[in-house]
């Protein structure tokens, strides 16, 4: 049906990408994670005690070979984010990084300049940076000029669930980087937010909150994975054009209790 | 010596930062460090010698979104 999604030639089995917390135990994230099937999880650096809890979370996700991406979440400087790419690197032994850098706690949106000073020292220290950022196509043209082949958008902010707040923006984006890895991350609440991102011929979708605060989060990551095939099976088949008046469907000829006036 | 691990105030339980992780109970643990917001390569945990106020993060594998 569609090619495969690869990054530096690996293939990722699914274009659901799927957080890693808020689970209510670690049996559901990982029975979440069998539901899904996702083609990439996303994890975290976090204060490491003694008692070692980072581990069993580590051996969990490692069981399920799934390319993991660490995130630099809750970073709100460009030396913060840097370091702690480079200490994901050691730990998860991937130059893979989802780059945040956030503007506040209140809005948890992506702060730009910063965003764009870090992922231009990233990629000179060879990690491949997926950039959580607004939708703004000027900002999207600056990551892409300082060496990103990947642009993420939120939808809507941070655990919001509001789905795509401006399609629009996440339209021209498509259309403006045609050669570019388009990922949808932040703000999804509904399969049919996800569809809606594919649907705009998005590669991916990266969501956490809305299966893991799910009531059957089980149940809702199936429902993200039909829907993600869905909208990016619609996307290649070519969706109809919206029409400013109606059409009939059934043929008008032949029918019947028609009389010539 | 004084040295802040994690945020806490402790003093230095040893004068490297491989001596201070085994002897903080991280011995054998997948974690990453760094020194005062620079990320130190595990391979240079053993001739990394600390000074006092030193700031140590010590981080390890955490669910993410």
């Amino acid at each position: 049906m569609s090619k495969a999604l690869l990054i530096d030639n690996v293939i990722l089995k699914s274009r659901l990408f799927l957080g890693t917390a808020q689970y209510a135990s670690p049996d559901i994230l990982r029975q979440c994670i069998e539901a899904a099937q996702p083609g990439l999880i996303t994890v975290s650096l976090r204060r490491e005690s003694a008692a070692g809890k980072g581990q069993q979370f580590w051996d969990i996700l490692k069981s399920f070979k799934i390319p993991v991406l660490p995130n630099t979440a809750g970073c709100f400087g460009v030396r913060e984010a840097v370091t702690t790419a480079a200490m994901a690197r050691e730990i998860f032994e991937t130059n893979w990084i989802k780059l945040e850098v956030i503007a506040d706690d209140y809005t948890l949106a992506p702060e730009p300049k910063g965003l764009l000073e870090a992922a231009e020292k990233l990629i000179a220290k060879g990690f491949k940076v997926f950039p959580y950022m607004t939708d703004d196509a000027t900002l999207a043209q600056k990551l892409a000029g300082v060496g990103c082949d990947i642009l993420m958008p939120w939808g809507a902010p941070i655990g919001t669930g509001r789905g795509l707040s401006n399609p629009d923006a996440l339209k021209t984006l498509r259309k403006k980087f045609p050669d570019k890895l388009l990922f949808v991350d932040a703000g999804i609440g509904a399969p049919s937010h996800a569809a809606a991102a594919m649907e705009l011929g998005y590669d991916a979708v990266l969501l956490n909150t809305a299966i893991a605060k799910a009531v059957d989060p089980v149940a809702m990551a199936r429902a993200f994975t039909k829907s993600i095939e869905a909208g990016r099976e619609a996307y290649l088949s070519g969706i109809i054009a919206p029409q400013e008046t109606a059409t009939a469907s059934t043929p008008m000829i032949d029918r019947p209790f028609w009389h010539q006036k | 010596m004084n040295i802040t691990i994690n945020g806490q105030k402790k003093p230095a339980s040893a004068p490297d930062i491989q001596g201070v992780l085994d002897a903080e109970g991280y011995k054998g643990k997948i974690v990453a460090v760094a020194r005062n917001g620079e990320f130190v390569p595990r391979g240079e945990y053993a001739n990394t010698n600390l000074q006092d106020g030193d700031e140590l993060e010590i981080v390890a594998p955490m669910q993410g979104g």
